[in-house]
């Protein structure tokens, strides 16, 4: 029996997103490509993540972090497809009594499982996040971090990265979007100093898809694991 | 009358005199003896009974789990083989160790969190506000190393500021027990709870300790001439200071919320307060006055100087430097008063 919440599921799909964008944005023309993190929230919500509105409060959910909490109009937007928000609420983007300012708060808008904006925080917490599930027996829930290349500036995830390895944290995903935004440059690449860690590893271009999902789809037993979505360079430059 | 500058009072700690707040606090510890019969008595300070009664709560709350930085954690040893997913070691680590236990409570755990005042508070403090404050999720805070406990280790080890600075954040609970049995009790109620609560411990302690309902302060004399506020372990030193003064003494072992209602109804006649504070002066001047809204009154705070000693030493030592040794307390307390010294 199909209730109102699945309906309001499938009203809407990717190609929606831009319209949902423009409703916080007020620009009509927004396409996918302005937004760094919109395919892999796109494909987090619609294909992996065990989520949904009517169980936001199942301790058996998974739990995905946005760390890289500023610029979050493509997260809102994902969240009012799927139905954890009313679209009407993305027309009152940033005022005063909306749930949705620039960056997002756990306390105004069901679903958002942290409140973000200020960097080098989610990855830390999604460990404490991974630890609890796992004391509590929660096996079958993941956490899914995302973060961006330039975020990864703050030592405080290094602290994280070295410690989610230790405790063979296998429930802990990270998702870097790199968009080539880090000012100083990763030596090396994103992926090698999580590999360096101990870290599962993949890189896959961020607007693809099948292979975003092919690469979160993967389950690391006992390793915590990291997938590179790279945006800015064309699709053949990453294997 | 301008203050006196702070200079002068720092080119000495001097040796000679009185007795000082150290040996009685050695003294105290003696009150519960953990020497096997006929050895000497080995002291159980506050971090002592932390273990203890962490442990004991570890192993009777499926939700109850320890964070440490690599501080404390022989003493979580056997516990943490009992319970290896709810005793987290995360190393030096200290933003990690906030934020995993912001992490932990969001999925409903009770996380305790502990390591040295000045790595737990000072350098996670962004963590402390974002990961446990903003998310709105409670975990409670246990600090060792009080304001110079090691003062023989320096500046990096002693936090004076960090009441003050969790005193910023909206929503925290501040306790400042004054002896292992006011820490356990606390302690105890901290956990209890699901809210935020900083539990400042520390190796001085109080020859006795104070038991009242948790968070309430008590009025341990009543005098005419005015009123002392005692917090944590400066209750002995303040009571050293005035034992022949005609003035009242409360105890106060939180300070987040100051119990009002206690402090108020000790302010009587003479409304002259003296706060005595183990940490930066000053910092709970705010919840007197304000528990004393109504009445126009005088206030003297006491506490650690707002000044870097550059001086190792015991931490009698740094308590004679920042006037916070009976004698000193007592000059400061008479002056204010106008009494007879």
């Amino acid at each position: 029996m199909p209730t109102s919440t699945i309906t309001r599921h499938h009203r809407f799909g990717y190609r929606d997103l831009p319209t949902l964008i423009g409703r916080m944005s007020g620009d009509e023309k927004h396409e996918p490509s302005a937004h760094s993190t919109l395919d892999v929230l796109w494909v987090l919500y619609d294909q992996i993540l065990n989520v949904s509105p009517d169980r936001v409060d199942d301790p058996a959910r998974d739990r995905f972090v946005l760390s890289k909490g500023h610029g979050p109009m493509a997260y809102f937007a994902v969240l009012a497809a799927k139905g954890f928000i009313p679209v009407e609420v993305l027309d009152t983007f940033t005022d005063a009594d909306s749930p949705l300012g620039t960056h997002p708060d756990r306390l105004l808008i069901p679903g958002v499982e942290v409140s973000s904006g200020s960097l080098g925080h989610g990855l830390p917490i999604s460990v404490g996040i991974a630890l609890g599930l796992r004391a509590q027996g929660l096996t079958t829930s993941r956490v899914v971090c995302l973060a961006g290349d330039a975020e990864l500036d703050e030592g405080s995830n290094f602290e994280a990265m070295a410690a989610a390895r230790a405790f063979g944290l296998g429930n802990l995903t990270v998702v870097v979007i790199d968009n080539d935004s880090d000012t100083l440059g990763w030596a090396g690449g994103i992926s090698a100093r999580f590999a360096v860690e101990g870290w599962a590893t993949a890189n896959v271009y961020g607007r693809d898809h099948a292979r975003l999902s092919a690469a979160l789809s993967v389950h690391h037993d006992g390793q915590p694991s990291v997938v590179v979505a790279h945006v800015e360079p064309p699709a053949e430059a990453v294997a | 009358m301008t203050a006196r500058p702070f200079a002068p009072r720092l080119r000495v700690f001097p040796t000679e005199g009185r007795p000082d707040a150290q040996d009685r606090i050695e003294e105290v510890g003696k009150t519960r003896n953990l020497g096997a019969r006929g050895e000497p008595p080995v002291l159980e300070t506050m971090r002592d009974r932390f273990a203890a009664v962490t442990t004991e709560l570890i192993d009777a709350d499926d939700s109850v789990a320890v964070v440490l930085a690599d501080i404390s954690v022989d003493a979580f040893e056997s516990v943490g083989r009992r319970h290896p997913d709810r005793v987290v070691n995360v190393g030096i680590r200290e933003q990690l160790l906030v934020s995993v236990g912001g992490g932990l409570a969001l999925t409903g755990m009770r996380p305790i969190l502990h390591t040295y005042a000045p790595f737990l508070v000072e350098r996670a403090f962004e963590q402390v506000k974002l990961d446990l404050g903003h998310q709105d999720v409670g975990a409670v805070l246990v600090s060792i190393g009080a304001s110079y406990d090691r003062a023989q280790s320096g500046r990096t080890h002693q936090a004076p500021g960090d009441v003050a600075l969790i005193g910023t954040l909206p929503n925290w609970t501040v306790h400042v027990p004054g002896h292992p049995d006011e820490a356990d009790l606390l302690l105890r109620d901290a956990v209890a709870g699901s809210g935020r609560v900083y539990v400042r411990l520390s190796d001085r302690a109080n020859a006795a300790a104070h038991l009242g309902r948790a968070g309430r302060a008590v009025t341990l004399r009543k005098g005419r001439r005015g009123t002392v506020v005692a917090v944590g372990p400066m209750l002995d030193p303040v009571l050293a200071a005035t034992e022949d003064l005609d003035v009242a003494v409360v105890y106060a072992a939180t300070v987040r919320p100051l119990d009002a209602h206690t402090v108020r109804a000790a302010v009587g006649a003479e409304p002259s307060v003296v706060l005595v504070e183990p940490y930066l002066t000053g910092t709970s001047s705010h919840a007197v006055t304000d528990a004393l809204r109504d009445v126009p009154h005088r206030l003297l705070a006491l506490g650690v100087r707002d000044a870097e000693l550059h001086r190792y030493g015991t931490a009698a030592d740094h308590d004679r430097a920042h006037g916070l040794d009976p004698a000193g307390l007592r000059r400061d307390i008479v002056r204010f008063l106008e009494l007879a010294p």
